[in-house]
């Protein structure tokens, strides 16, 4: 798993690839959460799409990253889920809960 | 890790062995490992014929049952040992088949209470692993045997058993 951080107009995009699990889920939850507390950037969007799968404790991070961003008044936003990641989203009942769109000029223009 | 299969056909394109067993996958409760076992089970599973998205059900509820394991049981410790194992399941009236998998570890017993799972109308981190396995399998159930903790999943092939075609 691979997690890189671009930086535009008030908005921090992090493209992730490879499967997001146990093994490297905290990697994701520590990028996160040090972007949204230390930088506040008003727009936090996550680049889902090379990301095939995502286990309970991906979903995990994902919910922390989204609190953390709610707490600050910041939106936390997610393109490009897979089959797999949108599945496990449903399961949860989460798919409502985060801002979701199918692309990055979607998310962007948001 | 080790892992043990076999490619003998069965007559309906399956590769099994004569006492059912598909696969059998030992591994150390690394999480680095998880990968190579969802890659396992994601072939097996297009293999026996399930559908895509039963193909990720089954893939998934595996992992996140290893993830527990890992986590819950071993408690992060990274060279305990983990049994995974496959086998062919057949189920007269009516007629389904369809594929068991029983986990096995050596950690302690697991309290069933805990087995139940969150409530999800609570927005969260966490929990949610058992709820993702009893969503996706047909049948979970946990077992308590000798020292060893038995984790038995099955899911059915929604299609008829004639039509599976191996690779």
């Amino acid at each position: 798993m691979q997690i890189s951080a671009r930086h535009a107009d008030q908005t921090t995009i992090f493209d992730v690839s490879g499967d997001i699990d146990l093994a490297n889920s905290p990697l994701i939850r520590k990028a996160l959460l040090a972007e949204v507390r230390e930088k506040r950037t008003p727009r936090v969007v996550m680049n889902l799409s090379k990301v095939r799968y995502i286990d309970s404790s991906g979903v995990a991070s994902l919910v922390e990253g989204l609190k953390a961003c709610r707490d600050l008044n910041l939106r936390f936003i997610l393109f490009g889920l897979s089959p797999s990641a949108r599945e496990v989203l449903q399961l949860s009942r989460l798919l409502k809960i985060f801002e979701v769109y199918e692309n990055e000029d979607q998310a962007l223009a948001s | 890790m080790k892992t043990k299969s076999s490619r003998q056909p069965d007559g309906h394109g399956l590769p099994a062995l004569h006492d059912g067993l598909l696969l059998r996958l030992q591994l150390h409760s690394d999480p680095k490992l998880l990968c190579v076992v969802r890659g396992a089970l994601e072939r097996l599973t297009e293999v026996l014929g399930f559908s895509a998205s039963d193909c990720r059900s089954v893939t998934r509820a595996v992992d996140e049952a290893l993830t527990n394991i890992m986590r819950h049981c071993y408690r992060g410790r990274l060279d305990q040992p983990i049994e995974v194992s496959c086998q062919r399941l057949v189920r007269r009236a009516p007629l389904r088949e369809g594929l068991e998998i029983l986990l096995s570890d050596r950690g302690p017993a697991v309290d069933p209470g805990k087995l139940r799972g969150r409530r999800l109308d609570e927005i969260k981190p966490g929990g949610l692993g058992l709820h993702f396995i009893r969503q996706s399998m047909d049948t979970v159930e946990y077992q308590r045997t000798g020292g060893v903790n038995r984790f038995r999943m099955v899911k059915y092939l929604h299609r008829a058993a004639s039509e599976s075609q191996g690779c």
